[in-house]
């Protein structure tokens, strides 16, 4: 921490290499690393690689901290009434507790003043341009990259930092997911998906429909069954609505008290099931479809409220949609509905915009990355991505221990380079692994994992990274 | 800290039992000019609270420049009553603290506090840490206790509250009745923390691995020489010593010259 390891900010004047046969002038900022996005993930890459030592340039699009968690900023997806849907000790970062008289379940507000108060504690601002996008992420020579920036908003001329390593954290719930349906452009109504949604105000006495069963799509049916006059849910499958307490403690407390004892999957499952069927019993009588599947095979949906406004008829579900009519909507069981708007909470896809996707092991063309740990892209040892997962409880424990472990990494290249070659077989070695139960196979599970099962992988990595 | 020992990932009992929170007392002494220094926050030991730094050291740092807080552990001092509190409630305390800080802290722990800062070192990456007379719960300072204070020490192996004299915690340059008043306000701590003493498992490294400063007397009638040094060699160094003092350095007569000495290093390690 001491100041001589401080690059400070970057001084374009400092050292340009003009790369041969172009004239684009490229600063080389050494051995700093850079890190693409100031929210939750980036935050944690930051304040890890500064406490390893690193220099750190961080390049944030917008004006303030907390990405996604920020709601002035464009991207973020959160409405007025977010709450978290994993207890406090599952979201907190491991390092930084969040003060104990908070709620269980805080709301987006208080998160982002985590943040705030995690980057100020940490005097992270320091090493964050603001209002800086990056357009261009390129590996060059040595395993070094070559990051072109710009001021946010294609103002100002473009200028290429040279880094020792990159940490992508530009998020993965910005990029909307929207569905094609039949009809889609002949429909009268309004069209919203749930990322532009932000205030119950916009339900206010309209017959809605809900698109979308995850926890985004529960939460704005419980508003649109309170504020607007129709509400109905359309899921593809049935699910499992799982309940934010259950015996009088944060549900996902007490599934851990299981996993904590090692009480297998299946078991777990068996318990889960009866607790609900003791509990809020069969949901096939309100007209909710049966789940085809067990419980944690898909992304668990943590709602007590939904089950109770569709007991009280303020919530009807209905199946899948076939196609939209200009002034009706058409289900796949043949019933139609009128509804005045349709929300779409289908979800988001990831995107990475400023990297050559083969890069991160997507050579189809799907936009699916292949990495190890859901962090690591084989063939690119300074190259990590943090946060790119959709855990059964808080993301950001994980994108901490992801960046630590990479900071490690980082360290050992330089210290010990044969286990940093190792690191590097293993990589290649477990492309594509998962860290989960079966889950259902479709893009909104890409990055689904079991946080016990990810984090005990990610322990494996450190300790075989770190054995003596 | 011992670097053998790996850091664990898995936490999954903290995850699923959380620390109840409980009512803190915190005493602080601000500078009247901010100058960019660390916040300090000293940890009390077993039967202090947050007034035995209240007394001389907070305003002393802060008149050096350093904001400086004292945090009184649950069950003692001005906090809420915690009969049944563990050490790990006792770092929770600790961790709580620090993070409300507004900047990254320096964690000073006096007594069996410098074992709760060991394991909340743990827990929240300190800028640097200071073992005080730190009671590390080892065999060699049980023996010490019985030998200097068999009626005060013998009913904590029974399950009774562990009572200090005020022989064991000041030197003779403390006037007496000072030693009396301080004495008289001392708590006790709670009886499962207390076996923990005894019983705890190490604490797993610190993170981001801090500077740790050992300082204590040779005349400390509850911490044996051979404990100091061999807590100042775990962590790389010889410890500081202030002969002539008692366990209570932040209360004794020559309360200012180990205070001076942890800012004298602090300013040295980060300038």
């Amino acid at each position: 921490m001491s100041p001589s390891t401080d690059p400070g900010r970057p001084e374009p004047d400092a050292t340009t290499l003009a790369p041969p046969g172009d004239a684009r002038p490229v600063s080389d900022r050494g051995d700093t690393v850079c890190v693409i996005g100031a929210g939750a993930s980036g935050l944690t890459a930051v304040k890890n690689l500064r406490e390893h030592g690193f220099g750190v340039d961080c390049y944030e699009r917008e004006t303030g901290i907390g990405g996604a968690w920020n709601w002035r900023h464009d991207r973020s997806p959160v409405y007025a009434s977010t709450h978290l849907i994993s207890s406090r000790p599952f979201t907190q970062f491991p390092d930084f507790p969040m003060p104990d008289d908070w709620p269980d379940y805080p709301h987006h507000s208080q998160l982002l003043s985590y943040f705030e108060r995690y980057a100020d504690h940490f005097d992270l601002r320091q090493h964050i341009w603001f209002g800086t996008e990056v357009i261009r992420v390129e590996p060059v020579d040595g395993d070094r990259w070559d990051v072109t920036t710009r001021s946010t908003g294609g103002y100002g001329p473009e200028r290429i930092s040279r880094y020792a390593a990159v940490v992508v954290a530009n998020g993965h719930n910005w990029s909307p997911k929207l569905p094609h349906y039949e009809g889609l452009e002949e429909f009268r109504g309004e069209i919203m998906h749930a990322s532009s949604y932000k205030d119950p105000a916009q339900l206010r006495g309209k017959r809605v429909l809900m698109v979308g069963a995850g926890n985004t799509g529960c939460d704005i049916a419980v508003e649109a069954a309170q504020q607007a006059s129709r509400c109905w849910h359309s899921t593809r499958r049935g699910y499992w609505y799982a309940p934010k307490y259950v015996f009088g403690r944060p549900a996902d407390q007490v599934n851990d008290s299981l996993i904590a004892l090692r009480v297998p999957l299946r078991v777990r499952q068996w318990l889960y099931h009866w607790t609900l069927r003791l509990t809020v019993g069969d949901l096939t009588r309100f007209g909710l479809p049966r789940p085809d599947h067990r419980v944690y095979e898909t992304h668990p949906i943590v709602n007590s409220q939904l089950v109770y406004y569709v007991g009280h008829g303020q919530i009807t579900p209905v199946p899948d949609v076939a196609r939209f009519h200009a002034k009706a909507v058409e289900l796949t069981d043949g019933r139609e509905i009128d509804p005045e708007l349709v929300v779409f909470a289908t979800g988001y896809l990831p995107r990475f915009e400023f990297l050559d996707p083969r890069v991160l092991g997507d050579t189809d063309g799907s936009g699916r990355p292949r990495l190890w740990l859901n962090a690591f892209a084989p063939g690119h040892p300074t190259l990590a991505v943090a946060g790119l997962v959709q855990p059964d409880s808080g993301i950001f424990p994980l994108s901490h221990w992801q960046t630590v472990l990479f900071a490690r990494l980082l360290a050992l290249r330089l210290r010990r380079p044969d286990r940093a070659a190792a690191f590097a077989q293993r990589v290649a070695a477990g492309v594509g692994e998962r860290y989960s139960g079966r889950v259902k196979d479709s893009s909104r599970h890409w990055f689904e994992v079991g946080h016990a099962d990810y984090l005990r992988a990610v322990q494996r990595a450190m300790d075989e990274l770190e054995e003596k | 800290m011992s670097q053998q020992q790996r850091v664990r990932i898995m936490r999954g009992r903290e995850w699923a039992r959380p620390v109840r929170p409980a009512r803190r007392e915190v005493l602080s002494a601000l500078p009247e000019v901010e100058r960019g220094r660390p916040p300090l926050l000293f940890v009390p030991g077993f039967g202090h609270g947050a007034w035995a730094f209240a007394e001389h050291w907070l305003s002393h740092a802060a008149g050096r420049g350093f904001p400086a807080y004292a945090l009184s552990l649950r069950g003692h001092g001005g906090s809420e009553p915690a009969p049944e509190a563990t050490l790990r409630a006792y770092a929770h305390d600790v961790t709580q603290v620090a993070a409300g800080l507004p900047r990254q802290a320096v964690l000073v722990g006096h007594g069996a506090g410098a074992l709760v800062v060991r394991h909340a070192l743990a827990r929240y990456p300190a800028r640097a840490a200071v073992l005080v007379a730190p009671v590390l719960g080892d065999w060699a300072t049980l023996g010490t206790a019985l030998r200097r204070n068999p009626g005060g020490t013998l009913p904590a192996l029974v399950g009774g509250g562990l009572r200090l004299s005020r022989r064991q915690l000041f030197s003779r340059e403390l006037p007496d009745a000072e030693a009396r008043r301080y004495a008289a306000r001392l708590g006790r701590a709670g009886r499962r923390a207390q076996w923990q003493l005894l019983t705890h498992h190490d604490p797993e490294p610190a993170v981001g691995d801090p500077p740790v400063l050992v300082l204590g007397s040779p005349d400390d009638r509850v911490v044996p020489p051979a404990t100091l040094t061999r807590a100042a060699r775990r962590h790389g160094g010889a410890p500081l010593l202030f002969p002539g003092m008692g366990h209570d350095l932040m209360l004794d007569a020559r309360w200012q010259e180990p205070i001076d000495a942890i800012l004298d290093w602090l300013e040295k390690e980060h300038p």
